[in-house]
């Protein structure tokens, strides 16, 4: 077992420890930290794999930003156990088991045959995720989609702007 | 063989991050003094003179008088995240300063160290992250203290920071353009030889500058502590030295945040109209890299002195007014800082044809 083994099974263990505790802690903004470990433990991951550039724009947009205002928004409405209203319907919680196991099953079905179980991760050697790489690829062969993505980020954008914008009372 | 580590390599690591580490400290620690020097001398006073020699010990008295101060913890507050909060400031500001390179490199022991931590190739990305994480230690500890005031403190720093951080990516990008590169290492060999960065980028520096101002949480943008309005904002609570981390952390992130400028945009360790070679040549590598250092926190302490500057001129802004220059005003002049630098890049690539 070499570094790179024992970090994989390091990070492995952080990672679903955090993703465990996000769903288990009673507070939410315990869960959110634990979300951010997370988020770390998986860009953990990717520099593992040589994918600094994703790594890091995992944490800067994720842990950085979004975390940040779902953060925000938990401790602006000051949420707790006390203010929770009691969950009294117990059907809710085995739907959620029985949908969540199918789910499971759907994905083990459909990853059993498919080539990335046999094929592993190239540990530190690619050089796919660094920039230049990355950036090469995005602008020539998935410049369609890279480009139709960040029109739906615009037009995402503008939607927010919309919506929040206060209705102009004019005076009479 | 379980474990193939370059002992040499760990320890030569070590060394420097300790050294780093500690050197910021220090220098974090004679910024407070620096700083309330200069507000006496604008403000017509002596400033700080008693303890030792024209009172350069009062840093170290400061912090004693912190940590014999007593520790209150307010009840009904989350203990653990209380003392996770300062905790989260200090580590954000003594983080970034990993892919900083602080000099060239040195030759000891028939090894060449280079005085940089990591050179990692997404350096300037780097910087970024851990900034963007900075927001951390003031929201969980505003949060923790159970605190109206606190919590609006913490809010503000969180909006403020997430607001400018934008400005501050755009900006960066149109210098990402010119340079080319994300590594600060590379980034100041180009700018060793060629010109600064400044002469290419004047627009982006401003708002570069203007965005840390914000990001440190540095008067005029010093909403999240407005001691007039939030009594003293997300650190109301704390006392001891919970709260000198949270003061000191600003300390170090104006520091760091003066050596990423220093990097960027002023050549980093460059010494202006100075041949390297030859120098290297006259006194040998070790002497060079050392000049090198101290060109380098000669600017950086030209920056710090900036900050100090800024907050005993400025008043602070309104909430409303700092919002407006950072929506309104910033992020639109630093897309056109983009734009046109991407224009005359690709115009620079084709040869100046259209």
């Amino acid at each position: 077992m070499g570094i790179a083994a024992i970090l994989f099974w390091f990070l492995s263990a952080l990672t679903i420890g955090g993703a465990i505790m996000v769903v288990a802690s009673k507070n939410p903004v315990y869960s959110i930290l634990y979300l951010i470990i997370t988020f770390f433990a998986i860009s953990g991951h990717y520099v593992l794999m040589n994918a600094q550039f994703l790594a890091i724009v995992n944490i800067i947009v994720y842990a950085g930003a979004i975390m940040v205002l779902f953060l925000f928004v938990v401790m602006l409405m000051n949420l707790n156990a006390e203010s929770e209203p009691p969950q009294k319907k117990r059907y809710l919680f085995f739907a959620g088991v029985v949908a969540g196991c199918s789910l499971m099953l759907v994905l083990v079905a459909a990853l059993k045959s498919s080539s990335s179980q046999i094929q592993l991760v190239q540990m530190g050697s690619g050089d796919v995720g660094l920039i230049s790489n990355l950036g090469k690829v995005l602008f020539t062969d998935y410049v369609f989609p890279f480009e139709i993505s960040s029109v739906l980020f615009l037009s995402a954008m503008i939607g927010a702007v919309v919506i929040s914008k206060k209705e102009v009372v004019h005076p009479e | 063989m379980l474990l193939t580590i370059d002992l040499a390599f760990v320890l030569e690591k070590l060394i420097l991050i300790v050294i780093v580490v500690m050197s910021s400290l220090l220098i974090a620690m004679y910024a407070t003094f620096g700083e309330r020097k200069v507000a006496a001398i604008m403000q017509d006073r002596r400033g700080p003179n008693r303890a030792g020699p024209f009172g350069l010990l009062q840093p170290v008295a400061d912090g004693m008088k912190l940590f014999f101060k007593e520790e209150i913890i307010p009840n009904f507050s989350s203990k653990f995240l209380f003392i996770l909060g300062p905790c989260l400031a200090m580590l954000t500001a003594m983080m970034t300063g990993a892919v900083i390179p602080w000099g060239d490199k040195v030759h000891f022991f028939g090894r060449d160290i280079s005085l940089q931590i990591a050179d990692v190739n997404i350096g300037i990305l780097y910087v970024f992250g851990v900034v963007s994480l900075g927001v951390y230690g003031i929201m969980i500890g505003s949060w923790a203290s159970n605190n109206k005031f606190s919590l609006m403190g913490g809010l503000r720093a969180a909006s403020q920071i997430i607001s400018y951080e934008l400005a501050m990516g755009i900006a960066l990008i149109a210098l990402l353009m010119v340079t080319g590169t994300l590594s600060l290492k590379t980034m100041v060999g180009f700018q060793m030889d060629g010109y600064w960065n400044i002469f290419k980028q004047p627009l982006g520096f401003l708002i570069f500058l203007i965005c840390v101002f914000a990001e440190c949480n540095r008067t005029p943008f010093d909403l999240p502590e407005a001691e007039n309005e939030l009594i003293g904002g997300y650190h109301t609570e704390y006392s001891s030295m919970k709260l000198g981390f949270y003061l000191f952390a600003e300390y170090i992130n104006m520091f760091i945040s003066s050596s990423v400028m220093v990097s960027l945009f002023f050549g980093g360790y460059d010494i202006p109209f100075v041949n390297d070679a030859h120098l290297v040549e006259s006194i040998g590598v070790n002497w060079v890299a050392l000049l090198h250092t101290f060109s380098f926190l000669f600017k950086a302490a030209f920056f710090l002195f900036l900050f100090m500057w800024v907050r005993w001129t400025i008043p602070r802004f309104r909430y409303d007014q700092l919002m407006n220059l950072g929506w309104k005003v910033l992020i639109p002049l630093s897309l056109f800082n983009m734009l046109v630098t991407g224009a005359l890049v690709l115009l620079q690539q084709n040869n100046w044809h259209f």
